[in-house]
């Protein structure tokens, strides 16, 4: 049996696990797990994953949750090239130092930034109060100033001359408020530059291609049925 | 000699002393007082911009994050740290790496919000904790403790099995925050407590006890923190997490 991948490329931490199984060669059967749909709620799903959360993988009897616990099962079991995770003591702190942060920084205030420009108020056509956008746009401004100041700082990668899975990280986050119609990239060069040189790393069709759901969100998404609104709308309190 | 910038006070913090004490690691404690707001000081500006706890400086190398802290430690001292902490089989391996990603948003998070809301929210707030609040807090605390049984111990003695790993010492040092206002979360299940006596006992109970001393008497932080000048500063920091 192949690998499985359960994805939703809307999900950032699904992005992130894609682009680095393409990139990589790794083969892989794509499981679409529709979030919008409410899949992720589905009992076939929960066999797979009781988290209830994608990504997650299944490879033969094996299951994994959580896409950095899996994007470094991925990078030990195929042997991707050292720069992704590499093997020296100081360089794979920096990564390891990244993939720890981001989950109460950037990731958290990207996906806030999603739900109160695009999902709260397009997905469940609900107001979101402008004193939240405003404290939302702040900590997310806060995460993007740490991002080029202390991981990025003066290196084209945060673990230095190479791409590696912190930048892919990174910038799977950093486009979800992209996608919420927010042009995080504007006024920030240093920020700009880096994000040219990731996408270049990861290349830039594959890039485009796993982007273009989230960055038609703003735009694509409507008004849920009720059965989906009855999924997203206890999350509403985790944002607002 | 390494140095480690820890407060106890803080979960993160006492994972990572825990491990350098209990593997033989030797380090200089450089103490950073949360509660004085040492954290935002000038001379630790120059440590860390992060401006949290723990930091770990080993010669120029500064790095922070507890997850990578204890991922540095590891694989530097290899050669006398035994397997079951960070096991190299891949897919021991991979459970550790799920807890320890999944930790962040879950127990971290909820076991802090319940221990600062009955710990802090009167000095900070003025006030008494909304019960609808302090209940939500919890609620989702029990969430997160209802996951760590059925999804990540299961039937096992330790999260990847017969050994401990370094996802049990962060999940221990998470859940003993809100234990320390008083709230014995552990009630009710059994499962979590043969874990948490077994996890003591790895470490040895005294060590772990050592640990945990500062938070335990955490009743004095409001006192200390009252009496301090940093108050001000700190409140709106405090009243965020709050709101």
């Amino acid at each position: 049996m192949a690998l499985e991948l359960y994805l939703d490329l809307f999900s950032q931490p699904c992005r992130s696990v894609y682009i680095f199984a393409k990139k990589n060669n790794i083969p892989f059967e794509f499981k679409t797990v529709s979030l919008m749909n409410g899949d992720q709620c589905g009992c076939e799903f929960q066999k797979i994953n009781l988290i209830k959360k994608v990504p997650a993988l299944r490879d033969g009897d094996f299951r994994l949750a959580e896409s950095i616990a899996i994007l470094l099962y991925l990078a030990d079991k195929f042997k991707t090239p050292d720069f992704w995770y590499p093997a020296d003591l100081q360089q794979r702190a920096r990564v390891n130092e990244y993939l720890s942060w981001q989950h109460s920084a950037m990731r958290l205030h990207g996906c806030r930034i999603f739900w109160l420009r695009v999902l709260i108020p397009k997905g469940l056509g609900m107001e979101v109060p402008q004193d939240k956008l405003d404290a939302a746009l702040e900590d997310l401004n806060n995460s993007l100033k740490l991002i080029e100041e202390k991981f990025i700082e003066d290196r084209p990668f945060i673990a230095g001359d190479n791409i590696s899975l912190a930048d892919l990280v990174a910038i799977v986050e950093i486009m979800q408020p992209v996608g919420a119609g927010l042009d995080v990239f504007d006024g920030r060069p240093k920020l700009s530059a880096w994000r040219d040189r990731v996408r270049a790393a990861i290349g830039t069709e594959l890039f485009d291609e796993v982007h273009q759901n989230v960055l038609g969100a703003k735009d694509n998404v409507k008004l849920m049925d009720a059965t989906t609104m009855a999924i997203f709308k206890p999350k509403i309190k985790l944002f607002m | 000699m390494m140095e480690l910038y820890l407060d106890l006070h803080s979960p993160p913090c006492r994972s990572v002393f825990l491990f350098a004490k209990a593997v033989g690691i030797p380090f200089e404690f450089k103490l950073v007082e949360l509660a004085t707001g040492q954290q935002y000081s000038e001379e630790f500006g120059k440590v860390s911009l992060m401006r949290k706890v723990p930091v770990m400086k080993d010669g120029s190398f500064i790095l922070t994050e507890s997850v990578a802290i204890l991922k540095y430690l590891v694989q530097k001292h290899s050669s006398s740290v035994a397997d079951h902490w960070y096991p190299a089989d891949l897919q021991q391996r991979a459970r550790v790496n799920e807890y320890l990603s999944w930790q962040h948003m879950n127990l971290r998070t909820h076991g802090s919000k319940v221990f600062l809301l009955r710990a802090l929210f009167p000095v900070i707030m003025g006030s008494e904790v909304p019960k609808e609040k302090m209940d939500a807090a919890v609620e989702d605390l029990n969430q997160s403790l209802k996951m760590l049984e059925d999804y990540f111990l299961q039937n096992k003695p330790f999260i990847i099995g017969d050994k401990i790993s370094l996802a049990d010492l962060v999940a221990v040092v998470e859940i003993m925050q809100p234990v320390a206002t008083g709230l014995d979360v552990f009630e009710g299940h059994p499962k979590l407590i043969s874990w948490r006596e077994r996890v003591k006992k790895a470490f040895g109970e005294k060590l772990f006890d050592e640990s945990h001393e500062v938070i335990m008497k955490v009743s004095s932080l409001p006192h200390k923190m009252q009496n301090n000048s940093e108050l001000e500063m700190l409140k709106p920091k405090f009243q965020k997490i709050f709101s």
